[in-house]
């Protein structure tokens, strides 16, 4: 049975106070808080087994090491990959999309073409603006409607045999709005291109059955989903990680190293150079333990209720728009008040307690495509409660008093 | 008056109100009387970059002294601007070289002192020494 109650008092941050106020925590998007399970496994890593691993013949290290590809597997199921070395531990989702990016510069040529959604993060277009340039590729953009949806007609009309590979995100992290990638997926492979799939946004809300999928590339920050900041994964389908050239040189990556030349190390370990956040894996492991345990069915079905309360009650208030309307979304409420900065109510509503975003999120394109300088952003996550949601739909309403 | 005497009583003024919304609903009156920027000066060469809000701020020599006027397109940082120009407009460029800004400390603004804080109040404060420090290369 889901307990929000309960699931509250696994998160010691929750009861802290933010300027004499209960803190209100709807900036889930940019990062989720951490459960104690996980901050114990952490606390557990350095007290107990930390060491380097893979290359230590001690205990200890062997110890470090059984844990750290123990996570692996954990992650690998989580996301039904078909092998383990399929996934790549990275520093995040930025990491992960420059490691393929890196990898695509030496198999694009100029004329061909790569493809973009129009809703995508920074992180997941400039890469591919540096990858163009270098090259001589050309960046294609799938546009949106004002809902916040892609056009999948015009996606169909920028697809050709030139297009090697498409990019897009599973959840819009400015505007929620969940894309149809399985579609997006058929009709790249349809012309052989290539997919990658940003999944930073979804992970927290839904599980993505990469097998099922057909993604050829699948990217997760453990930050997003109650793990520890510094830490990801990159998904890639075994053909691909090995077509791939090895994105960074070091230590743990190579076979063998002479002067004259060096042979890389199998997968997954060619594209893990140096020593990895050890700690970090193994906590990632532990936060999808942690919320696997409660489940994302139960997850999902309480955070639709979040978001329907939370986008009928703010509706309640006049004059204030939100921006991604799209049948299919999660998490997310992008919104401005009629002549009102986004910054102007975020500073008041940090002042109440309430933690939201402001700013353009990271997705400039988009703020330009709806002509507004940002907006602000509520977040929600499961650990929240429809007595925030009226916490902070009574701050915006006293922020839109103040400032009007 | 001098700056340090401005500062004061910006100071003293803050000192009366008990919480953050005073305060704020205070800074938001302030940006009401922020003297405004003439709207052919609101140009790319004129806006301080470092803030989540366009704020754009000009100066000009009258006699010896220095006239700040701006604008912004949020309200709460037309007050945080307004403070500043406050104590820095209509004095010697030397004196706002010279001038610190331990006030903003004191007024409970320190938060927005931070380099990575969105508003930008140091490529404010920068932005207004900047000028001061080109008049008076002018007036040496």
């Amino acid at each position: 049975m889901f307990n929000v109650q309960k699931i509250r008092n696994d998160f010691p941050i929750l009861s802290r106070e933010v300027n004499n106020k209960p803190l209100v925590y709807f900036d889930n998007a940019a990062t989720s808080q951490t459960p104690i399970q996980v901050i114990n496994c952490i606390v557990d890593y350095y007290s107990n087994y930390n060491a380097n691993i893979h290359r230590g013949v001690h205990s200890l290290s062997q110890e470090a090491t059984d844990k750290y590809e123990q996570a692996r597997q954990k992650i690998q199921k989580h996301f039904n990959a078909a092998h383990a070395h399929e996934i790549i531990f990275t520093s995040g989702t930025t990491d992960a999309i420059n490691l393929v990016a890196n990898g695509f510069a030496s198999l694009l040529k100029k004329g061909d073409e790569i493809i973009v959604s129009a809703m995508e993060h920074h992180s997941n277009i400039v890469p591919w603006q540096m990858i163009a340039e270098k090259t001589g590729a050309i960046l294609k953009v799938i546009p949106m409607n004002q809902e916040g949806e892609l056009l999948m007609n015009v996606y169909q009309e920028l697809l050709s045999e030139k297009t090697k590979v498409v990019f897009c995100n599973h959840v819009s992290n400015a505007l929620g709005t969940i894309n149809p990638i399985q579609e997006i997926i058929d009709m790249a492979h349809k012309v052989g291109a290539a997919v990658l799939v940003d999944g930073a946004q979804a992970a927290p809300h839904l599980v993505a059955d990469v097998q099922a999928l057909n993604v050829d590339f699948y990217t997760v920050s453990a930050h997003k989903i109650c793990g520890p900041t510094g830490v990801g994964i990159l998904y890639g389908k075994e053909d691909w990680l090995k077509k791939l050239p090895p994105y960074q040189g070091g230590g743990e990556m190579i076979a063998e190293v002479t002067f004259e030349k060096t042979t890389y190390a199998d997968l997954p370990h060619k594209f893990e150079a140096g020593t990895p956040n050890i700690c970090g894996g193994i906590a990632f492991g532990a936060a999808l333990d942690y919320m696997n345990a409660i489940g994302f069915d139960a997850i999902a079905t309480y955070e639709n209720e979040l978001l329907q309360y939370a986008t009928e009650k703010l509706l309640e208030i006049e004059g204030l728009k939100i921006y991604g309307t799209a049948k299919n979304k999660t998490g997310v409420i992008s919104f401005n008040i009629d002549g009102l900065h986004p910054y102007d109510i975020g500073s008041i509503l940090d002042k109440l307690g309430i933690a939201v975003r402001t700013g353009h999120h990271c997705a400039q394109p988009i703020m330009d495509f709806y002509k507004i300088p940002g907006t602000v952003r509520a977040s929600f996550s499961f650990y929240n409660t429809k007595e925030e949601i009226d916490v902070l739909v009574e701050g915006v309403q006293r922020a839109k008093n103040m400032l009007q | 008056m001098k700056i340090k005497d401005i500062q004061n009583d910006i100071i003293d003024e803050f000192a009366m109100f008990e919480d953050w919304m005073q305060r704020y609903e205070y800074m938001i009156d302030l940006g009401k009387s922020l003297p405004l920027i003439d709207e052919k000066y609101k140009t790319e060469d004129h806006i301080i970059k470092g803030c989540q809000s366009k704020v754009w701020v000009h100066a000009k020599l009258d006699d010896d002294k220095l006239i700040f006027t701006a604008d912004s397109d949020a309200i709460i940082t037309k007050g945080i601007i307004a403070i500043l120009i406050r104590s820095y407009s209509n004095q010697k460029p030397q004196d706002i070289i010279d001038a610190d800004t331990a006030f903003i400390d004191e007024i409970g603004l320190k938060e927005h002192l931070s380099p990575t804080r969105a508003n930008g109040l140091v490529s404010m404060i920068k932005q207004l020494k900047l000028y001061a420090i080109a008049y008076q290369t002018q007036l040496n």
